[in-house]
């Protein structure tokens, strides 16, 4: 075991072998390495852009669906509003129109009544000139008791 | 496995196992197996890493790429944690050591007689497959990552404050530099020896060890040598680890101004 000039061998082999990886073999492994972690880089940064981009969408939907029943119940607000007015509209309507039969019916039966007192009355006037025909047949002259008979016919 | 009439004992077994095969005389003797398998794993790392990194694609990754670039994305990690600083080197600098130094260690892994045998077979009569077991190795890594410390002082602190961090500390006092000096000197030295002996006392210890268990009889061997085995995976990952993590600190601290 003696220092010899395997040493100087060695040395020179070592400093080819550097020289010779430093230009050859290391850049082209650490480009690709490095493009690789580009690569992975891109595709993290384009899955949590994705990611992001749905949250987002997600949101919007969710908004928009609010905005829609918001909407929704405002018709069926408004359906309801138009729905009471119209039947508080028929309602009246038909008061009124009750109200118009109902004054009609007791008009007729009012001009009913008339005609039955008016017709009650002239057939008791003549019931009653009848009867005091009968009884005044035997004593007094018709025509000297007209004015009484139209008196009476008069008061009743 | 004796050798060139080498007398088959335990002593002589051991010492065949770590002996390398050489050439050359003196300083310049080369070890051929160290420089074969080193500079064979190392060529085997850049090209399967350059065939992944070719072929990779930006969309689903295939499991070889996967783990390929698990090992990138970790070395890249350790450095963006421990390293302040722009330097497009050190991060490529860390892999290589890291998987570099994994893959020697790997070798640890491989039992001791399997690819000796097969070459004293073919008549080759020493080799040792584990090149962090060769401390010309680890001291050749080392002292490239001291190099690389030095000069990455010197250029972000220039020679002047390169020169100030090593006189004006600790004490910052003109009457005490040359302590500062020994002091900054024995801290700087550490670093690379003690980055080389630590990666080569493991894996010759390791290697030791299971250069023992294979004297055992054969019957009896995988008591030992399996548990061993488990334990040194852990062993070979962590000593690449400490390498490439010191050497990332080291490299820091050179490029901290002060």
């Amino acid at each position: 075991m003696s220092i010899n000039a395997t040493l100087l061998g060695q040395a020179i082999s070592f400093a080819l072998f550097v020289w010779f990886c430093m230009k050859f073999v290391w850049p082209p492994l650490m480009s690709a390495i490095e493009e690789r972690q580009k690569k992975i880089a891109d595709g993290l940064e384009a899955a949590n852009r994705a990611a992001k981009d749905l949250e987002l969408a997600q949101a919007k939907a969710g908004d928009q669906l609010k905005d829609a029943k918001a909407q929704a119940a405002e018709i069926i607000d408004a359906a309801n509003k138009r729905k009471n007015q119209i039947v508080d509209e028929a309602k009246t309507e038909a008061e009124t129109e009750r109200a118009k039969i109902i004054a009609q019916g007791e008009a007729e039966v009012e001009a009913e009544r008339n005609r039955a007192k008016e017709e009650l009355r002239k057939q008791l006037a003549v019931l009653a000139i009848a009867g005091a025909e009968k009884i005044i047949e035997r004593s007094v002259d018709e025509a000297a008791n007209a004015d009484i008979v139209d008196k009476l016919v008069a008061e009743l | 496995m004796a050798a060139q009439g080498e007398v088959l004992t335990a002593s002589g077994y051991i010492q065949h196992h770590l002996t390398n095969l050489a050439v050359g005389e003196g300083f310049w003797t080369w070890h051929i197996d160290s420089l074969l398998f080193s500079v064979g794993l190392g060529a085997f790392f850049l090209w399967l890493f350059r065939k992944v990194g070719t072929k990779a694609t930006t969309g689903v990754p295939g499991k070889l790429q996967c783990f390929v670039e698990m090992l990138v994305e970790f070395v890249d990690g350790v450095v963006k944690d421990s390293f302040h600083g722009r330097n497009p080197v050190i991060a490529p600098l860390g892999l290589t050591i890291f998987v570099w130094v994994f893959l020697m260690n790997l070798m640890d892994l491989i039992p001791v007689d399997f690819i000796p045998h097969a070459a004293a077979l073919m008549g080759v009569p020493y080799l040792k497959i584990v090149p962090t077991t060769d401390l010309n190795v680890t001291l050749g890594l080392s002292l490239s990552v001291f190099a690389l410390i030095v000069y990455y002082s010197i250029k972000v602190k220039g020679v002047k404050g390169f020169t100030k961090e090593m006189t004006l500390n600790p004490f910052n006092h003109w009457a005490l530099i040359p302590v500062n000096l020994v002091l900054e000197s024995v801290t700087l030295i550490a670093k690379p020896i003690s980055l080389a002996l630590r990666l080569f006392g493991n894996l010759y210890a390791g290697e030791l060890i299971f250069i023992l268990i294979a004297l055992l009889p054969w019957w009896s061997q995988f008591v030992l040598s399996v548990p061993w085995a488990i334990f040194h995976i852990l062993v070979i990952v962590l000593q690449a680890f400490i390498f490439m993590m010191l050497t990332i600190v080291y490299l820091s601290m050179a490029h901290e101004d002060h």
